[in-house]
């Protein structure tokens, strides 16, 4: 069944489909309609969960350790300064090998306040151990919350499923709505012997020496490695479900590209009415859409970006002191792998919309500058 | 106090790395004996983060999952939804956090699920400082109490955060407090908590030698002269926060000697000594009309019949 829905609607449509037991979840702007509409559906029984509201995100985030401790699909969603409240138990979660799923609503930090998007809140949350996904539509969004709960079962490592604030969570787009029963085929009801349980009683947590630690820590990685085919395989799958798949990185217009332009969530669409006009014109230029961030997807990013004669990688995100984060994962990517120029561009910033005009000047920028400044270009600093 | 039947079998094997004396260890021991094999623990950041022993080893019989230090009641919560929905009812989960965990960075977490009535219970063995850690004030250390954060010079000066009339005001259907000096008080308290449903507040005294400056064989005798001096009560709060009923059947013993046997008050003055005294006489008093003004209440039964 096809539906106009908001993008934060969809999140709540692909819990809905993915069989979720426990929700809980503590209001902020801009992902609070995900779990209102959860609420709502948990209060009419169309989804058979419990849903538990707490006094913050940071007891957002342990009731659901607590609750997939017990061996049931748990979800919690966040935004922000909620997010950056969660961040102890984010890292809880991955050492607790819980497969949550968790979604994220880019919002920037404050101060000053600022309840519009940018990817600061999420992108400081990279070294966690969380596998990150990038969506760019309210489709791509529903869809992805039923494969993030496969990923996350298979690997037993959390996923965070990020999408911007307003561009994405408040536009209204068609979604093809993902039947519960229909999900089931795909992914059946969450099992697992590793829980809680009165009768197998384990301790989970317990103090590890040195002798122990760095092994456990040495599996988060290995898990994160098989993460990296996991998610093809859960994609290619769902594909052959519903018809509909996105890789984990998306090249468009990119085989004989002179320029790449790198981009992430709604950007990636924006790009793509550039890439068409400039195309066009006789421009030869591609975008590369990052879907998956954690695990990085070094060989298909290699693979795309290496034919180019240059790239442009567009950060909506910041590390201070160094440059955009998006550049900075594109650059380790390619070191000692191929000489191409990669330049670094930071736009929107708070929210700032970035219009078709900012990745026209972007690109052109790109493509003319005889001598560009490589590492970091703020695009429409007003000072 | 009604006698009860101590269960002989263990929840709790040797191999646990608790020091001498602890008061915290005799209180696990005694919560499983009445709670039974069908218990999962909940555990923050506190000295049985510790005492459990190291992995990949266990001194319990029950399921235990480790969590953030503020984080007990939010897990605790979860772990019960969790498993209800996977069609376990019978489990009890308990929360067991030390006093840090429960009356300074627990606290809103702990409020949070006693507010929403969560169907778990809460246990807080309090040994009156951050012991862990290596002896910290925290807010449940009493007055006058030596610590390596309020050191002689200037020893703790304010008093103990007063956690029951905290909990009491969340209109939970159980609170009591318990000793593990009294355990067959302690034990029909956890036996009568796990039939209760909703939030279940247990608040345990819990020797510390180690940060007490004690010797460790008169760890359950300070436990006792803590209640029969009046300092740490026996007591039960039922009807929601309404029912205060107050165990009062012992021989009183003097607050001093209680604060003498033990290093952590040593440098206390005579006069800093009578002003205990008097604030403890005090918060007996109000305990005391606190249970009088509840036995009044219209619609509570008069008298308590099962302890």
């Amino acid at each position: 069944m096809k539906k106009v829905i908001m993008g934060n609607h969809a999140v709540s449509y692909g819990v809905k489909a993915s069989g979720v037991k426990v929700i809980s979840a503590y209001p902020i702007t801009p992902q609070t309609q995900i779990v209102e509409l959860l609420s709502e559906m948990c209060a009419n029984g169309e989804i058979d969960a419990k849903f538990i509201k707490v006094e913050s995100e940071h007891s957002a985030l342990t009731a659901v350790v607590g609750a997939s401790a017990a061996g049931v699909r748990a979800f919690t969603a966040t935004s922000s300064q909620g997010l950056l409240l969660m961040h102890e138990i984010l890292h809880w979660a991955v050492g607790a090998r819980l497969p949550i799923v968790l979604t994220n609503v880019n919002r920037s930090v404050g101060p000053p306040w600022s309840i519009w998007t940018d990817q600061n809140d999420s992108l400081s949350q990279r070294d966690t151990g969380w596998l990150q996904l990038y969506c760019e539509s309210n489709q791509e969004t529903q869809d992805t919350i039923v494969q993030a709960f496969k990923i996350a079962e298979t690997v037993r490592l959390p996923v965070m499923l990020v999408l911007d604030a307003f561009f994405l969570s408040h536009t209204y787009e068609i979604v093809d709505i993902l039947e519960p029963n229909d999900v089931k085929k795909f992914l059946p009801p969450y099992e697992t012997d590793i829980r809680i349980d009165v009768e197998h009683p384990h301790a989970f947590g317990n103090l590890a020496g040195p002798d122990t630690y760095f092994e456990l820590r040495f599996m988060i990685q290995k898990a994160m490695e098989e993460a990296r085919d996991v998610v093809k395989k859960v994609d290619a799958e769902f594909k052959e479900h519903f018809g509909r798949g996105y890789g984990v990185v998306q090249p468009y217009r990119c085989d004989d590209a002179d320029l790449i332009l790198v981009t992430s969530g709604t950007i990636a669409s924006t790009s793509r009415v550039i890439i068409d006009e400039m195309r066009d014109e006789g421009i030869k230029i591609g975008s590369l859409k990052i879907r998956l961030f954690r695990p990085f997807p070094f060989d298909e990013v290699y693979e795309v970006l290496s034919k180019a004669k240059k790239v442009a990688v567009i950060d909506r995100n910041i590390s201070f002191g160094h440059h955009g984060i998006f550049f900075q994962e594109i650059k380790s990517a390619l070191y000692g792998r191929t000489d191409v120029p990669i330049i670094g561009y930071i736009v929107g910033i708070g929210g700032r919309d970035v219009t078709p005009k900012v990745i026209r000047e972007i690109a052109e920028k790109a493509l003319n500058d005889e001598n560009p400044e490589r590492d970091i270009n703020w695009i429409g600093v007003k000072m | 106090m009604k006698p009860a039947r101590i269960p002989e079998e263990e929840y709790m094997t040797s191999g646990h790395v608790a020091c001498q004396g602890c008061g915290a260890t005799q209180a696990m021991r005694f919560a499983l004996k009445a709670l039974g094999p069908k218990t999962a623990l909940v555990i923050p950041a506190c000295c049985w983060s510790v005492i459990d022993g190291p992995f990949p080893h266990s001194s319990l019989r029950v399921p235990l999952f480790h969590t953030a230090f503020e984080a007990a009641a939010s897990t605790a919560s979860g772990l019960k939804a969790g498993l209800e929905m996977r069609g376990d009812t019978e489990t009890t989960v308990m929360a067991w956090a030390g006093d840090g965990g429960t009356f300074d960075i627990g606290i809103q977490s702990l409020s949070g699920a006693a507010e929403r009535n969560e169907d778990i219970i809460y246990t807080c063995y309090d040994n009156e400082a951050y012991m862990n850690t290596g002896i910290q004030r925290s807010s449940s250390t009493p007055v006058g109490a030596w610590t390596t954060t309020t050191p002689v010079a200037h020893y703790k000066k304010r008093p103990k955060k007063k956690i029951i009339d905290i909990m009491a005001a969340h209109s939970i259907p159980y609170i009591a407090t318990a000793s593990v000096a009294f355990p067959e008080d302690f034990i029909r308290k956890f036996k009568k908590a796990k039939e209760i449903k909703g939030t279940r507040f247990i608040h345990v005294f819990a020797p510390c030698p180690t940060g007490w400056k004690l010797p460790p064989e008169l760890s359950v005798a300070m436990a006792r002269q803590a209640v029969t001096s009046k300092v740490f009560p026996l007591l039960e709060v039922t009807e929601h926060g309404k029912r205060w009923k107050v165990w009062k059947d012992f021989e009183p013993t003097p607050v001093r000697d209680y604060i003498k046997a033990q290093g952590r008050f040593r440098h206390l003055k005579d006069e800093e000594i009578k002003a205990i005294e008097e604030e403890v006489e005090n918060n007996w008093q109000l305990l005391l009309a606190r249970e009088q003004m509840s036995m009044n209440l219209p619609g509570l039964n008069k008298e308590d019949d099962d302890s």
